[in-house]
Parts: structure tokens; C-alpha cells; sequence
């Protein structure tokens, strides 16, 4: 059994999810289709008995959390101490206890007294893994503050900002919006936590706020069509990222229905396609590359060929596998490791 | 499909009128680029703003964007408005220059401080007007770089403008779009041309504008106020006692 929290923009739900493979066969009182059975007609009586079924995955509604959130949700994190968990939407951030829905604890609210001033709005929201009292959110500016509940009841205060300079020489109308943070995560050791922005993924050490310790291009292909981004919408879509279970790997999206993954420690990284016409079950995924510029090899694309409605913006990776989850548009792919 | 993607250009020192009309040209090209990316950051505020629910993180990046445009704008008029001191500059940067003081002065009706002009002072931009424009006025003042600008000249009446799309996103109330953007005068009927078109097409640049004014035949009067027409009233009030 597991629970499983979602959102539609401003009401929470806890789901019970279980799996059902046997249904019980022979009541006394009841017909197979359900209908109730005359008692007059009743002559035995028997025990019920458990048949195996096809499998069925059920989720059933536990617990809604209504009416806190004036504006989108953007993310929900269950804390460590498996009692509370934070919901996020732009300008605030609340706090609450999973036993309780009808109450809640605003505990970081950035809406300025006069929303004409309101320049940068929350984007991502996590709970550290080990510390139940730290939390980590970014912003629409690039900024991720980190913030301990225990300092005061409202954290406007943050304990840790961290932020990267700006490059100067790559500086355009575009750098505000793809430096906007899409997700945040903390490895699993809760030492680093990983930042998804427009064009690259950011490892930080929480010890160190004014750069990040890795960073890692995604599809920087793209820098130079930012305007064209701009123009379709594209450019405001929301990547997440995600880390294998070891923290050695983490993984993001992109358009063209290929997600990407790098290798912290090989600094090896590779570009796979999850699309139904070129893979057939069990079948090894090749890698595949863009063209940047210049002659197109073989078994290569060209940026301008790239399908940008295709785009893969969920990713997760196993806690302990080497399987993965790829969204895209209409299927979800689940892919493991090649099983020699 | 793809365009380049915007990027500033450096415009440099250039002393000579070629090296400044092939400065003004790329500053123009640029410039064509920038007014296209408002007008679309423009119409793509508007359209956030007719959803049911308005995604409040793309408005706040649209309208931060729009702000950093308009700015480098009002840096570029700033920037050259300074220059009516030094006599050695080319004509067409005292031109341009001269262009940008008198359209300051349409800037007061609204009793704003012009950008770059010193803060608060009305008097500012008319004791500048006098001694700088006598031979050297503008026959056509609607043309200049303020011209991108488009018919919307007030840079207050925008910043209001923004304001209130951000106070209608929290109060979500739909129906007042129309008053919102009643003062916006933006040419969105032009959008198409802008944006389909390409950077030599539909719309004049300064360069086109500067270059008919080239010959700067010297006006019959020496003052500025007969030569501006409709700006003799208002100078005429300011000046007053």
C-alpha cells in the first residue's frame, strides 16, 4: 500500500493506493453481479473464498486539503518525518499535518503589500531529506533560498541564498526568463540539491552559495533560438530533474521526446528518445545527438528538425533501481538497465 | 523557422558621418528587433490576462521582460541626450539629440520629469530647448528614434498600465480588460507586419526619418517655439511667470 499526495492547482489530495489480485467469491446474501439474493431462496450456507484476478491497481481518495492556496500550486513535499508536508504555489508556501485538512501554517509568503512591486514569484519547493525543520525554494529569478522552520514561524528570513552571477557575455532580453528555476530536488544524501533552469542543470553543495559545483548544458543548442522559444511559449516550459539512487546521476528532459542524463563522476553523458516507433519492448535504446551546426553525420538531428510539441517534462528515477519513468505528451515509458 | 536570437550590439564611438550612419543602422536594426519583441511581449501580456486562470509566474517573466526593454529604451534616449554641449559631434547626433529634448517637452504635459533631464525640473528641458535647436530644428518632429515608440508616448501612462494587469490578475476580474488597456495605444494591427516582416521592412527607422532631415536647412526663425508648432503653447505656459 502507498500513499500518494497530487494537486490541481489549488486542492490537495491523499490517495490510498493498492494493488487487488484476488476477490472473494461466494457470499451468501449476494449474486456474482452484486445483486442481492432473495434470503427465502437461501438454503446453504457456504464461506466465502478468495479467486485470484488480473491485477488491479486502485487508488481511493483519503484526504483532501482544500481552500489554502489563492494561486497555482507549483509543488508539494512530504517532510521526513512522514507527518507534514509543505504545498508551494507562487507567492506563498504552507505548511501541513497529513492527519489534518482543514487547517494549515503559512510559513513563507512573498506577495508584496502592493502587487504592482511583485516582480519574482516561487517556482519549487522540497523538504530536506534528513532535516525535518529545512526546506529549500526557488524562485523565478534563479535564486533558491534555503529556510529552518525552527528560526521563526514565518520564514521570510532565509538561513542560505544561493545564487550564480550572471554571465555577462551571454547576457540578453531572455536571461531573467531562462535562469527561472522549474525544479529543485536534494540528492538522497541531502549533502547537494539539483536545479533545473531553462537551458542547463545546476548541482549545488549546500555548503557553498555563490556557484554551483557542477553544471551541466542540456540542450545549449538552443541558446541561439531563444527568441523563437519566446515567440511559440516555448520558453516557459517546466523541466524537472531528478538523481539516480546513488546520487551519481541525474536526469532531465528536453524536446523531441529525448531526455538526457549525466554522470556526475564519468562526466560521461548521454541523450536517449523515448518514442514508440523507434523502440519496440526490450529493445537496448540507442543514443541519439544533435546537430549543433555545421555537417549533419549520419544518424544525427538537426536543431531545426527538432519537434518542440514533443517535449519530456516528468522524469523519475527508482529510489534503489536503475529503472526510470519518462513522461511524455500521452505515454508514459518505464525503461531499466540492460539485464545482461 | 528559427530567427537569431537577440543580442545587443555594441555601438561604438564612430566620429565620421558614415562610420555614424552605419552605426545608426545597425542601432536601428537592433532597434526594430527590440520594438517587435515589446509589442509581442505586449500582446502575450494581454492574452495571459484573458484566461480564466492567469499563469502568474509567465506574466511576471513577460512583464519583467518588458520592463528591462523599456528601460534599455529610456537609456539609449538618455544617453544621447547628453550630448547638446559638445559642439564637435556629427550633425545627425545633435540631430538626434535635439530630437529627443523637444520630445522631453511633450514628456511635461504630464508634469513627469523628463528621463535624463534632471529630476523634477520643469524649467529643465526648455532653458535646453532654446540654445540648442536655433539653426538646427527638425523640420518633421514626429520622426526619430522615439517614433518606434510608436503612438504611445507616455512612458507613465504604460508602467500604470502594467500595474494594473497585476492587481486584475489578483482580483481576477475579467471585465476590466478593456479600461486596462484603453490608454495602451500599442499598434497591435501591426504586430503581423513586425513580426512576419522582416528587420528592413514595414516600419521607418530612425536612419530613414534622420536622413530626410540631412540637409538641416536652417529655419527662418532663430527660436525654437515658431518652429514647433503645436509645442509653442506649452512652452509658452511653462515659460509664463
Amino acid at each position: 500500500m502507498t500513499k500518494v499526495t497530487t494537486t490541481n492547482y489549488k486542492t490537495i489530495k491523499l490517495w490510498k493506493i493498492s494493488e487487488r489480485d484476488k476477490r472473494p467469491e461466494g457470499y451468501n446474501l449476494k449474486e456474482e453481479d452484486g445483486r442481492y439474493r432473495d434470503p427465502t431462496t437461501v438454503t446453504t450456507l457456504r464461506v466465502p473464498v478468495f479467486r485470484p484476478m488480473d491485477l488491479m491497481v486502485e487508488a481511493s481518495p483519503r484526504r483532501i486539503f482544500a481552500n489554502a492556496h489563492t494561486y497555482h500550486i507549483n509543488s508539494i513535499s512530504i517532510n521526513s518525518d512522514y507527518e507534514t508536508y509543505l504545498s508551494a504555489d507562487d507567492l506563498r508556501i504552507n505548511l501541513w499535518h497529513l492527519e489534518i485538512t482543514d487547517r494549515s501554517f503559512n510559513i513563507v509568503d512573498i506577495k508584496p503589500a502592493n502587487m504592482e512591486e511583485l516582480t519574482e514569484v516561487i517556482t519549487a519547493a522540497e523538504f530536506h531529506p534528513n532535516s525535518c525543520n529545512t526546506f529549500v525554494y526557488s524562485s523565478s529569478k534563479g535564486t533558491i533560498r534555503l529556510c529552518d522552520m525552527r528560526a521563526s514561524a514565518l520564514c521570510d528570513r532565509h538561513s542560505k541564498l544561493f545564487e550564480e552571477p550572471e554571465d555577462p557575455s551571454n547576457r540578453s532580453f531572455f536571461s531573467e526568463i531562462i535562469s527561472s528555476i522549474s525544479d529543485v530536488k536534494f540528492s538522497h544524501s541531502g549533502r547537494y540539491m539539483m536545479t533545473r533552469d531553462y537551458l542547463s542543470v545546476k548541482i549545488w553543495d549546500l555548503n557553498m552559495e555563490n556557484r554551483p559545483v557542477e553544471t551541466y548544458q542540456v540542450h545549449e543548442y538552443l541558446r541561439s533560438k531563444l527568441c523563437s522559444l519566446y515567440e511559440n511559449d516555448c520558453i516557459f516550459d517546466k523541466f524537472e530533474c531528478c538523481w539516480n539512487g546513488s546520487d551519481s546521476v541525474v536526469m532531465t528532459g528536453s524536446y523531441n521526446n529525448f531526455f538526457r542524463m549525466f554522470d556526475r563522476n564519468t562526466k560521461r553523458d548521454i541523450t536517449l528518445e523515448a518514442s514508440r516507433e523507434n523502440n519496440k519492448p526490450r529493445t537496448v535504446l540507442k543514443p541519439r545527438k544533435v546537430c549543433a551546426s555545421g555537417k549533419r553525420k549520419k544518424d544525427e538531428i538537426s536543431v531545426d528538425s527538432l519537434d518542440f510539441n514533443k517535449k519530456i517534462l516528468h522524469t523519475a528515477w527508482h529510489p534503489k533501481e536503475n529503472i526510470i519513468a519518462v513522461a511524455t505528451t500521452n505515454n508514459l515509458y518505464i525503461f531499466q538497465d540492460k539485464v545482461n | 523557422m528559427f530567427t537569431r536570437g537577440l543580442k545587443r550590439k555594441c555601438v561604438g564611438h564612430e566620429e565620421d558621418m558614415e562610420g555614424a550612419l552605419a552605426g545608426l543602422k545597425t542601432v536601428s536594426s537592433y532597434s526594430l528587433q527590440r520594438q517587435s519583441l515589446l509589442d509581442m511581449s505586449l500582446v502575450k501580456l494581454q492574452l495571459c490576462h484573458m484566461l480564466v486562470e492567469p499563469n502568474l509566474c509567465r506574466s511576471v517573466l513577460i512583464a519583467n521582460t518588458v520592463r528591462q526593454i523599456q528601460e534599455e529604451m529610456t537609456q539609449d534616449g538618455t544617453w544621447r541626450s547628453v550630448t547638446p554641449q559638445e559642439a564637435g559631434r556629427a550633425p545627425l547626433d545633435r540631430l538626434v539629440s535635439t530630437e529627443i529634448l523637444c520630445r522631453s517637452a511633450w514628456e511635461q504635459e504630464g508634469a513627469r520629469p523628463a528621463p535624463g533631464l534632471g529630476d523634477g525640473h520643469v524649467q529643465g528641458p526648455v532653458s535646453d530647448l532654446c540654445p540648442v535647436t536655433s539653426a538646427q530644428a527638425p523640420r518633421h518632429p514626429q520622426s526619430g528614434i522615439w517614433e518606434l515608440d510608436g503612438p504611445r508616448e507616455d512612458r507613465g501612462g504604460f508602467h500604470k498600465s502594467l500595474d494594473q494587469i497585476f492587481e486584475t490578475l489578483e482580483t481576477k476580474n475579467p471585465g476590466c480588460m478593456e479600461e486596462l488597456f484603453s490608454d495602451v495605444d500599442s499598434p497591435y494591427y501591426d504586430l503581423d507586419t513586425v513580426l512576419t516582416g522582416m528587420v528592413g521592412g514595414a516600419r521607418p527607422g530612425p536612419c530613414e526619418g534622420l536622413e530626410g532631415l540631412a540637409p538641416a536647412t536652417p529655419g527662418p526663425s532663430s527660436s525654437c517655439k515658431s518652429d514647433l508648432g503645436e509645442l509653442d503653447h506649452v512652452v509658452e505656459i511653462l515659460v509664463e511667470t
